[in-house]
């Protein structure tokens, strides 16, 4: 058996403080193999990906293990010879590509340079058009001629891809190529990705907190948290059957608009660098926990020749969850609307120059169901919820709330009609005020919009608190000392004070982590059957849309493509641009060709 | 997941002591504060009676000697700073005020009024601070009035901008949406969710606005076209006894040295407390 | 605004930016030298007692003060003062010293070079070391070197003009008497014929001008050596002094043209003081002796040169900047 290409062995990075951010890691990587690294936020992902640079970003130092490339030791290099090894032997394609890329150089220079500084100046009228060429981008005088600016995002990320790929180094890593970027391009991304790497043999490494995005494009699974491995996998046995009960949780977290299902999420919150439980890492989260488990860390163990799991009961772990959904409040069908949009007409103005963001869209939400709205960025729908919130005047069109119509601002509205409609905002960060304790702000819309006292208002924070499952604690709490996914609920729960009846969730969970996403989805789709809400879901994310919505409409650019039953129009997509959508988004369920394989039926 | 952040009050005190220079600026800094409040019972003399020869040097009588006027240079020195210290203090507080509510507005209510608010900023802006405070000088004579409000206009663009600033990037934020959305009334969105949370870069900018206000009055003063003799200020001693610099040096010398110590200290301590927040007296130089 | 002129607007805006953002800058320079003129003329003239006190002192008569008055035209309403100041200004005419009785224009011209002699000799010595310890200290943030720099530039930078110059009248011009302790030369002949008397006044500016530039420029440059391309090209095996030349400065270029424009508006008000401490003849201690004697026509033409330099020095710098940063002409 030949050498490995990359080896990582004991790997040990901290903090300067000496926390642990990569705790003895192993990996092994083979020529012309592909494997993906995925994990939450603070697994130390994107650490290992940098170490395998031989870099460490500010903050952190590479203070022990070794890391081999085609034999040769990385960590006991200068710099000077590091610098000569990155882009020769191993290269990066980094996160976003807009910060990334020299905004004062042309991109046919920024090439020159990969190739001048590894010895290739003579070829390189030769490796510019050829490496352009293979990630799909033009190659002639002029296109090497544009500045970073002048390209659009997936444009941009594939130069980083041709920078990375200039002097054919053996290892690619990609640190998450996709963020950012729009579903399609994604997919013609993850797809150009696989390409190269079958046509060149060169070997991947492609780090994603997305595990559907990772499947797509890699042989092999690793599975990282709270800075260790704690599954390595062929990539179909871990998304069928994975061992680890935190893959297990990843697996049965991540939405997927080929299977209808229940999200569960994983209970508990992933522990800070400098608080690491004994024993096993994620035992206090584990439902699988016995006392052995907190005697010491579990080592990697092989349950075959190429499964390993760090787990002493991974036996027992269950297969991933396959709960259907939720239904929906199912409120009498004869029952009037309680929204109706007619001939929506929105505007912005850009420089002076008027542009039309919403291009009269009609459209009903029945009482108790889950309306989704789906479209890539610019189609419109979080327009339109801010319309119907009263944030922004539409140009045209009405929209009636319990057959009454609205006010097209927010303040001339009557204080019922502003109670009846919530919203949740996108950005857990900036959600809550900061100076502000969770109590002060979450019984404030009860203070305003129901005429509550401050003793009632507060007497009902607990509740509220517990509703969206978090502890009564936290009430005299500031944001800061909270999580996203906290502060995400917290926001839910301030929305829910004003005991509305229409909730507005404007892509509330696209900033959070995979685990955290389907828990608060899971909650909101309970919340919604408990309470009866009527529920407007705007997201780009179909497989959140298949978790969580009733009914789906879907925007293009500003007009309404489609809409109907959220699973008939899954399955059968009528218009072509919502098949464009359906088949560029990711899924585990698919196999590499695209097909979808006989278990994924809801 | 975020670590509790601490009480304000003692994050503030800690970076106020976390290093030998800060210390020291602490320390002279309040000392110079103490000076300005007790100055005057401390002097020994009148520090605008002509006592003794000009010049005259160090004695028992004199323990700085005497200036061009012959009067006490020790008691003019303990009196020096209160003109430099308060016109300083009160012109960048009259410029926060009238600055901070045009940024606010500007920065809330955006659109045109905030395009005619800062046009009308980037006017005040045209002028070098000391040619328009000379131009007052030329228009008002000798009046700190003048001077005060003078130095509080040349503030008002930079307290505006950086008020506007802050209260723009917190106007887009989800939870003044919220706030919007409720329909809360823009009285309380001010209160409740603007104003606590733009204190952070006035903070930062304040240390270094006073010092500016000191270095402006200083200046005017030793000139000759602020405080009028006889009496006692750091700045015009400067240039009052630059003739008997061969006599008496410390006529010169210790007002010299007292306003150094004022601002350089003052600076260092400025610095210290807007690196605490985020940003540097460059930073807000660049800004400016 | 009709609609054919909105179009041809909208046209030149999209097929020359550049152009018509020039066009818009300097249209709104030039109004703000119309406006500060304006609050020139507006400040000088509001006390009560007018020029005609200040020539004839105190023991004239009120009638020949109301002779004089009208002589001067001072009795005409306050706007026909000021149109025709400015219709002088446009043709080079000032007005004439209270003082002197000379012409402005003699006056700032006989003083115009000195000062402009003591700027450039300020600038030469200022801006290379300045521009050297900045991005030295910059590139090697956190270090030694940072430390020094960083530390001593603070203090400078607070220490006043009058201080520094005091002390070095001080120093150099009494205790070691090597250099003149003033900067006085005799009338109409140029500091360059005796340079000894620039050193100290050149030197009092260097100090705390430098200390300007150089915390701003390290600010500038921190923030290029902190971005993500900076990251992105030593992850891809860009040699470090490579990394610092093209990557990090030379997106600090945009900053450092800012830096520059700031320190000579700084500069502007700097020589007013400095000349004064070492008696220099030049504008800034020409303006002093003015405001001091109240003699007003001298005030307003320097007043406005120098504001108008201000504003101009601003045009340059955004233009500049615009020309340099590229991804900037898209957001115009």
């Amino acid at each position: 058996m030949s050498e490995p290409l990359l080896q990582v062995s004991d790997l040990l990075v901290t903090t300067v403080a000496g926390d642990p951010v990569l705790d003895h890691v192993s990996v092994e990587v083979g020529r012309a193999e592909s494997i993906g690294l995925v994990g939450e936020s603070g697994s130390g992902k994107t650490a290992l990906a940098h170490a395998m640079l031989g870099f460490a970003r500010p903050g952190l130092r590479l203070s022990g293990g070794s890391v081999r490339i085609a034999g040769e030791e990385l960590l006991t290099k200068s710099e000077t010879d590091l610098r000569a090894l990155r882009g020769r032997k191993v290269s990066y394609v980094p996160q976003d590509p807009a910060t990334s890329l020299n905004p004062s150089m042309r991109i046919g220079d920024q090439l020159r340079e990969i190739c001048r500084i590894h010895g290739r100046q003579t070829e390189t009228e030769e490796i510019i058009p050829t490496v352009l060429g293979r990630v799909d981008l033009p190659s002639d005088r002029q296109f090497q001629r544009r500045f970073p600016h002048q390209l659009s995002g997936g444009q941009k990320q594939r130069v980083a891809i041709a920078i990375a790929l200039a002097c054919d180094p053996p290892l690619i890593v990609l640190d998450e190529p996709t963020t950012g970027l729009d579903v399609v391009t994604q997919a013609v991304i993850l797809q150009e990705v696989r390409r190269i790497q079958r046509e060149l043999d060169v070997s991947l490494v492609y780090v994603s907190h997305d595990l559907a995005a990772v499947a797509a494009v890699a042989d092999r699974v690793v599975v990282m948290y709270a800075g260790s491995i704690v599954e390595s996998a062929a990539t179909d046995v871990l998304v069928a059957r994975p061992r680890h009960p935190y893959s297990r949780g990843l697996v049965s977290s991540v939405p997927d608009h080929r299977r209808a299902r229940r999200l569960r999420g994983i209970p508990g919150v992933a522990p800070a660098v400098d608080d690491h439980p004994v024993g096993c890492v994620f035992g206090p989260r584990c439902e699988l926990f016995t006392d052995a488990c907190a005697a010491e860390q579990p080592s990697l163990v092989a349950l075959s020749s190429d499964h390993w799991v760090r787990c002493i009961r991974s036996e027992d772990t269950p297969p991933p969850t396959s709960e259907p959904r939720l239904a929906a409040p199912g409120l009498a069908a004869d029952m009037e609307p309680i929204l109706r949009v007619q001939e929506l007409v929105a505007d912005y103005r850009s420089r002076g120059i008027p542009f039309t963001a919403v291009d009269r869209v009609s459209f009903i939400a029945q009482p108790g169901e889950c309306l989704a709205l789906v479209g890539e960025s610019g189609s419109g729908k979080t327009t339109i919820a801010r319309c119907i919130v009263g944030l922004h005047q539409p140009s045209g069109g009405t929209i009636a709330f319990d057959s009454r119509r609205l006010q097209p601002s927010a303040r001339r509205r009557s204080l019922e009609q502003r109670r009846r409609i919530q919203i949740v905002f996108q950005n857990p960060y900036e959600s809550l005020n900061p100076k502000r304790t969770i109590r002060d702000a979450v019984s404030w819309p009860a203070r305003a919009l129901r005429g509550c006292s401050r003793q009632q208002a507060e007497q009902e924070v607990a509740t509220l608190l517990d509703r969206v499952r978090l502890p009564a604690g936290l009430a005299q709490r500031y944001p800061g000392e909270l999580s996203g996914g906290e502060r995400q609920r917290v926001a839910i729960a301030r929305a829910l004070a004003a005991r509305p009846d229409l909730l507005v969730c404007d892509e509330v969970t696209s900033a959070l982590d995979v685990s955290v996403q389907a828990a608060t989805l899971d909650l909101l789709r309970e919340l919604q059957t408990e309470l009866s809400l009527t529920m407007l879901f705007i997201t780009h994310d179909l497989g959140v849309v298949a978790s969580v919505a009733d009914r789906v409409i879907v925007l293009e650019r500003g007009s309404l493509q489609e809409e109907g039953d959220v699973l008939e129009i899954l399955r059968a997509p009528a218009q072509p641009y919502t098949r464009r959508l359906v088949e560029a988004a990711p899924s585990l369920m698919a196999t590499e060709n695209g097909l979808p394989s006989p278990a994924d039926v809801p | 997941m975020i670590a509790a952040s601490q009480p304000r009050l003692r994050r503030n005190s800690q970076t106020l002591t976390s290093s030998w220079p800060t210390r020291i600026s602490l320390v002279v800094v309040v000392l110079l504060l103490l000076l300005v409040i007790f100055g005057p019972l401390l002097t020994p003399h009148s520090p605008t009676a002509e006592l003794g020869p000009p010049f005259a040097r160090p004695s028992s009588a004199f323990p700085l000697g005497t200036d061009y006027a012959g009067e006490d240079v020790l008691s003019r020195v303990l009196v020096g700073g209160r003109s430099v210290i308060l016109i300083g203090g009160i012109a960048t507080v009259i410029g926060y005020l009238i600055g901070g509510v045009i940024g606010l507005v500007a920065g809330y209510q955006r659109g045109l009024t905030d395009s005619i608010l800062m046009r009308g900023m980037d006017a005040l802006l045209a002028f070098p601070p000391i040619i328009f405070l000379l131009l007052l000088a030329t228009g008002f004579g000798n009046s700190l009035t003048a001077l005060t409000l003078g130095i509080a206009l040349i503030h008002v663009p930079g307290v505006a901008r950086i008020v506007r600033t802050a209260a723009l990037e917190t106007s887009v934020r989800g939870y003044v949406e919220a706030a919007l959305a409720r329909g809360d009334r823009v009285r309380v969105i001010l209160r409740r969710e603007i104003l606590p949370n733009i204190w952070g870069p006035i903070v930062a900018d304040g240390g270094p606005r006073f010092t500016v206000s000191i270095l402006l009055v200083a200046a005017v003063n030793f000139l000759g076209l602020g405080i009028a003799p006889p009496n006692a200020d750091w700045a015009l001693m400067i240039s009052e006894n630059r003739s008997g610099l061969t006599l008496n040096p410390l006529s010169v010398l210790v007002p010299a040295f007292m306003i150094a110590a004022l601002t350089v200290s003052l600076n260092l301590l400025a610095d210290q407390i807007a690196r605490a927040h985020g940003s540097s007296v460059d930073v807000q130089a660049m800004r400016r | 605004m009709s609609a054919t002129a909105l179009k041809v607007r909208v046209k030149l805006r999209a097929r020359h930016p550049l152009v018509a953002y020039a066009f818009r800058r300097t249209a709104i320079a030039v109004l703000l030298i119309a406006l500060v003129s304006l609050i020139v003329f507006a400040a000088t003239e509001v006390l009560p007692g007018n020029a005609a006190d200040q020539i004839l002192g105190r023991g004239a008569t009120a009638a020949q003060k109301a002779q004089l008055t009208r002589q001067l035209g001072l009795d005409r309403p306050l706007l026909a003062q000021y149109g025709s100041w400015i219709f002088g200004v446009l043709h080079g005419d000032f007005g004439q010293s209270l003082a002197s009785g000379e012409p402005v224009s003699t006056f700032i011209a006989g003083r115009l070079g000195n000062s402009l002699i003591l700027a450039i000799g300020a600038l030469i010595v200022m801006i290379p070391i300045s521009v050297v310890l900045g991005t030295l200290s910059g590139v090697r943030r956190g270090r030694p070197v940072d430390h020094a720099v960083s530390g001593v530039s603070l203090a400078l930078i607070a220490l006043p003009e009058f201080v520094s110059g005091t002390i070095l009248a001080v120093v150099f011009g009494v205790t070691l008497a090597v250099l003149p302790p003033t900067s006085i030369i005799p009338v109409g002949s140029s500091p360059l014929t005796d340079p000894k008397i620039l050193i100290l006044p050149i030197l009092t500016l260097c100090f705390a001008g430098s200390a300007y530039i150089i915390r701003m420029l390290r600010a500038g440059v921190v923030e290029a050596m902190a971005s993500e391309y900076v990251q992105a090209a030593r992850l891809n095996g860009v040699p470090e002094g490579r990394v610092v030349r093209r990557h990090a400065l030379r997106n600090a270029l945009a900053p450092t043209v800012q830096v520059v424009a700031l320190t000579l508006q700084w500069l502007v008000g700097g020589i007013v003081v400095t000349e004064t401490v070492f008696a220099y003849p030049g504008l800034g201690q020409g303006l002093v002796q003015a405001v001091t004697a109240r003699d007003i026509p001298v005030v307003q033409g320097i007043t406005v040169l120098l504001a108008s330099f201000y504003i101009l020095v601003n045009l340059a710098a955004d233009m500049t900047v615009i020309i340099l940063v590229p991804k900037l002409r898209t957001e115009l």
